[in-house]
């Protein structure tokens, strides 16, 4: 049984359709990559994988008793948090919010999966640092550590390389291969199609509603995605 | 040390310093939060709602009911007895109101935060004004309701304050990492199932109940200075969330102490003295921040 099956779902803000038609099928050890242009519906999809918004119509089935909770979340950074004082252990330790229900603090067995993740992604030597006082790159691996505390499945990741440079870019593309190769399941939201066609298997493009959901190699075959990626953002109809 | 001890001889300082060190410490924890989340101006909004809510309190019992039928001007005048016999109740009630209001008002897109919460505190501050205005010949003295007395504190008040502090330090404690993941990552934490909603009321709730506590002797315009220098002064040297919690509760409760001091040895008005030795801890913290950056803005 497949992880997430979405089955002629459609989502609408205050009555508004925002994107329709969409079926699709994420299984467990896939890599989907979801493009589109903005407003295209990603950012609304994503809220629905991650129980936030229910849809309209259609639905939204996860198997092998996942929960949409249980999806570890990279989402996109907002200034405020740029400048905010906590350390980088307490940004990770985060992700372990709902491990033990509203219990307070934090369990030994919490701290334990906190380092761990914190190790995973070759981040131990700034653990102690402000969160402020990292490079772009280095705060997208701290955020990217504590949505693996929150998760052991599923991977959802928000542009995760917007902003970035070409070669800190280049590394998180690699560090998120390594997650993928050891056994997650990653879900990403990017507007950057050529990387996604080189790195995921699975492509879905959005534009309000579902234009192709296949292979990566069937995406580039296709109308839309061979003029996707000459770089025709806006062009394609 | 003598002016301390001399200070602690009256039993009207003994209340102020009980209070004060305790809605100081509330006061600094929850300012963290509300620093960081942007919502700085709520404990501003509050204050001044509790200005207009004190004043009615104030003058219910001198409202004068003979020219309503005795039906109804019996039971009323026994609810305005009461809530003048518990001074602080209707700026509870009313602040708490108001702080939810707060929060409906800032997620409807219909009006900006900030808007939202100069609506309510001016809101506040005029009715309040009116309200002094109509019922003449009273002895409520505006000054002290805008800028606080030590000599408002009941033996009653103290209890309310420190019961109701106690909560807030409990509630605070346990929740600590909720309130973390809710100001760090609001998006975050509702994606992994925290209802962010209860403790962005709660951390209102809070607020509204630490700014009533400290209103009667920090004055309505002032309270909120509490919860805003703290938190500031601490962000400047700290980098770590739990210490900035720990350093802004420090700083709040010394700065409250070493206020009441100096107002009591020189007979400065004492709302507004605390909030100077805030602003003073705030520059100097700055300029340290300043010089270990090595000059850089």
């Amino acid at each position: 049984m497949a992880l997430i099956t979405c089955k002629d779902a459609a989502f609408a803000y205050e009555g508004k359709v925002v994107v329709e038609g969409l079926n699709f099928e994420v299984a467990e050890g896939d890599y989907l990559c979801i493009v589109g242009e903005n407003g295209s519906g990603k950012t609304t999809l994503m809220k629905g994988l991650l129980g936030l918004m229910r849809p309209k119509s259609g639905k939204i089935e996860m198997g092998d008793g996942l929960k949409p909770t249980h999806i570890g979340y990279l989402p996109q950074q907002t200034s405020a948090q740029k400048n905010f004082p906590a350390s980088v252990y307490e940004v990770v330790i985060s992700g372990r919010l709902n491990s033990r229900g509203a219990m307070p603090f934090y369990s030994r067995q919490d701290r334990h999966v906190a380092l761990e993740n914190i190790e995973k992604l070759g981040i131990t030597p700034i653990r102690k640092k402000s969160f402020r006082e990292l490079s772009g790159g280095q705060q997208q691996r701290v955020l990217l550590a504590r949505a693996l505390c929150a998760t052991e499945k599923v991977l959802l990741l928000d542009e995760p390389v917007s902003g970035l440079d070409p070669i800190v870019t280049a590394e998180l593309y690699q560090t998120i291969q390594t997650l993928h190769k050891d056994g997650l399941t990653i879900i990403m939201i990017s507007h950057d199609v050529r990387s996604g066609v080189e790195h995921a298997n699975q492509m879905l493009h959005l534009q309000n509603r579902q234009v192709f959901f296949g292979t990566a190699e069937e995406y580039v075959q296709t109308e839309a995605g061979r003029h996707f990626l000459q770089g025709g953002e806006s062009g394609w109809k | 040390m003598e002016v301390i001890f001399d200070m602690l001889s009256f039993t009207f300082m003994q209340r102020a310093i009980i209070v004060g060190v305790l809605v100081s410490l509330c006061a600094a924890l929850l300012g963290v939060s509300l620093v960081l989340k942007r919502y700085a101006m709520i404990g501003t909004g509050l204050s001044h709602v509790g200005f207009a809510a004190t004043v009615i309190a104030g003058v219910v019992i001198t409202i004068d009911l003979s020219p309503l039928p005795g039906w109804l001007a019996g039971p009323l005048g026994g609810v305005f007895e009461f809530i003048d016999s518990m001074p602080l109740l209707l700026p509870l009630a009313v602040t708490v109101g108001a702080a939810f209001l707060l929060l409906r008002l800032n997620e409807s897109s219909k009006i900006n935060g900030d808007s939202a919460v100069a609506l309510i505190s001016t809101s506040g501050i005029a009715i309040g004004v009116i309200v002094m205005g109509v019922t003449t010949g009273i002895t409520l003295h505006i000054c002290n309701i805008l800028f606080g007395s030590i000599f408002a504190m009941t033996r009653a008040d103290m209890y309310w304050s420190i019961a109701l502090s106690i909560v807030v330090i409990i509630l605070f404690v346990l929740f600590y990492k909720q309130l973390f993941a809710v100001t760090y990552d609001e998006s975050f934490a509702k994606a992994t199932g925290t209802k962010v909603e209860i403790y962005k009321s709660m951390l209102a709730l809070l607020t509204a109940i630490t700014v009533v506590l400290g209103m009667r002797m920090m004055g309505a315009l002032l309270i909120a200075s509490l919860t805003l220098f703290p938190a500031l002064s601490a962000m400047r040297l700290c980098k770590r969330f739990l210490s900035v919690v720990i350093v802004a509760a420090v700083i709040g409760v010394t700065c409250f102490f070493v206020g009441m001091v100096f107002s009591f040895a020189l007979d400065l008005p004492p709302g507004a003295t605390v909030v100077g030795i805030n602003l003073i801890v705030f520059l100097l913290f700055s300029c340290i921040a300043f010089i270990k950056r090595g000059g850089r803005a």
